[in-house]
């Protein structure tokens, strides 16, 4: 794997990092929301982000979606900067709420992105799917022509994530998407993301709050630590993939949980 | 024995507890429709009722207070002169309804891109509408002369702050996400405006024009009074003058269907366009 990989680099010149923070901070006035972090987020890979509610999870998503800016710092995408990956569309966003447009049908929402941007310079790339065909993906075949007032809401957040996948990013951001569902539905969706994130290969960070979902999803858990918020430690989860439901009930399901609770009381 | 023979055929009869229950349910539903249209109507019967009787018991004259038989009769007879006067206020108040709220959307969207505008005009504008129609009529009707600008305008003038007011705040009720999604899909300030803000204002808009499409007859009427040879406001001051009361109750009740058309026309287009909010 490593072997390949430096063969890769050699060839390309580019590394297989998704996205790369070096000494990032990020300031509210007088209050720092993210401290001195430094991360390779790798290519490919499912990342979740576990921590105490203030230690920046959300600020660190919208920090590599260049919705707010570094203080100081470099934050790269695919070796670019953030606005020029922006103007890319190497990256995506799923929001927890699913921000769909209640006058456009759930076809209209995943369509999007595809007319929005070129007048700021956008070159639109498309997904070999349809917008049609990502709505077959995410499970809402036959709902094409819905208003989301017509969906419940974890249907409404499978639209977001299929608008999210229109341009193909390479990186898929997602702050807590799954939080507001429930239990059930929280589930299936997990399932789905998961056999998504086979099926495309994109790089995913994935914000939550419940520690079953991070180590059910992550290949590699974040552990973010608040007041200023930084980076804890990366705890590898080395559950094979596919992964069923039925995982959590394994001991080394419990283990991993268990390991995460104890780092998360001792922030 | 017989207290099992009677028991049977009962049990026969009801076969099913539940679905009894919708039949029933159903049956409530049914009288409950009838009885919300019943009632009103029954209501409004028996208030004609006693105004005609009250009025023939204590015989007071026509001209202080017509019969509801005189005011049908007049609507009747003198229909051809009611829609005469009719199309000219329709006309006043349509073009008022469009200018009044043409020139309200377009002053709310400067608002929302430039705060230094909204600054500038909004208490302008606030203290325009604290001006009563009544004691603003004679004045543009003194600028614009008797013709068909003044009521136009007075028209316009009307249904002009509540739809300044309600549109600033639907361009405003984006969502700060939906903002977000439209930085992160790098959207320009005109694809923010057209495709996000200005759908977003709609259900906002339609308030407002429902309120406006019953007042713009209201700034016609009172521009006709102040000067005008035609329109129904020009025919109320006429048959109150002349003591025709009963051609003065026709043409209350031809202008109050006037607004009625108007509000229906607006609410039909609501709902033909704004079908997302229910």
């Amino acid at each position: 794997m490593s072997d390949g990989n430096t063969i890769l680099e050699a060839a390309t010149g580019s590394s297989p990092v998704a996205a790369s923070l070096k000494n990032a901070y990020v300031r509210f006035g007088a209050f720092t929301a993210i401290e001195n972090l430094s991360l390779d987020v790798e290519d490919g890979a499912f990342y979740t982000i576990l921590g105490p509610s203030g230690c920046g999870k959300s600020t660190m998503l919208r920090l590599v979606s260049d919705l707010i800016p570094a203080a100081s710092g470099e934050v790269n995408i695919f070796g670019k900067s953030t606005e020029e990956a922006r103007l890319a569309r190497e990256f995506a966003f799923v929001f927890q709420d699913a921000t769909l447009l209640p006058w456009r049908t759930a076809l209209q929402n995943v369509q999007l992105p595809l007319e929005i941007g070129r007048k700021r310079g956008v070159k639109i790339p498309t997904s070999d799917k349809s917008p049609s065909e990502l709505l077959d993906l995410v499970g809402l075949s036959g709902r094409e022509d819905a208003l989301p007032h017509e969906l419940s809401g974890g249907m409404r957040q499978r639209v977001a994530i299929a608008r999210a996948l229109v341009c193909k990013p390479k990186l898929l951001l997602m702050d807590e998407p799954f939080g507001a569902l429930d239990e059930m539905t929280r589930d299936h969706l997990n399932l789905q993301l998961l056999k998504i994130w086979q099926e495309t290969g994109v790089t995913i960070l994935f914000v939550t709050h419940s520690i079953p979902e991070a180590v059910f999803l992550g290949q590699k858990v974040l552990m973010l630590q608040a007041h200023p918020g930084r980076l804890k430690e990366v705890v590898e989860i080395d559950l094979p993939y596919p992964r069923e439901i039925k995982l959590r009930d394994t001991p080394e399901f419990t283990r991993h949980a268990a390991y995460l609770r104890e780092l998360l009381e001792a922030c | 024995m017989t207290m099992v023979d009677k028991a049977n055929p009962g049990d026969l009869e009801k076969d099913d507890p539940s679905e009894l229950a919708l039949i029933e349910e159903r049956k409530f539903e049914r009288r409950r429709k009838i009885e919300s249209i019943a009632i009103p109507i029954g209501t409004l019967i028996c208030l004609l009722l006693a105004w005609q009787l009250g009025v023939r018991l204590f015989g007071v004259p026509t001209y202080i207070a017509p019969a509801p038989s005189d005011v049908a009769g007049a609507f009747i007879k003198q229909f051809p002169l009611l829609l005469t006067n009719f199309w000219p206020t329709l006309f006043e108040a349509v073009l008022g309804f469009i200018t009044g709220n043409l020139a309200a959307v377009l002053i709310a969207v400067a608002f929302v891109h430039s705060k230094t505008v909204e600054k500038a005009f909004f208490p302008i504008a606030v203290f325009i509408n604290t001006i009563p129609i009544l004691a603003i009529a004679p004045i543009l009707v003194l600028i614009f002369g008797a013709g068909l600008t003044a009521k136009v305008v007075i028209a316009a003038l009307i249904c002009f702050f509540p739809t300044l007011v309600n549109m600033v705040r639907g361009l405003q009720s984006v969502s700060p996400q939906a903002l977000e999604l439209a930085r992160i899909l790098s959207a320009s300030k005109s694809e923010i405006f057209w495709k996000i803000r200005l759908p977003s204002s709609l259900p906002f808009l339609f308030s407002a024009l429902k309120i406006a499409a019953t007042t713009c007859v209201i700034g016609a009427i009172v521009g006709e009074w102040v000067g005008a040879d035609v329109g129904l406001g020009a025919l109320i001051i006429d048959s109150t003058f002349n003591f025709r009361s009963a051609l003065l109750y026709a043409t209350v009740f031809m202008s109050s269907g006037l607004s009625v058309v108007l509000f229906a026309s607006v609410s039909i287009a609501e709902r033909m366009i704004v079908r997302w909010h229910t």
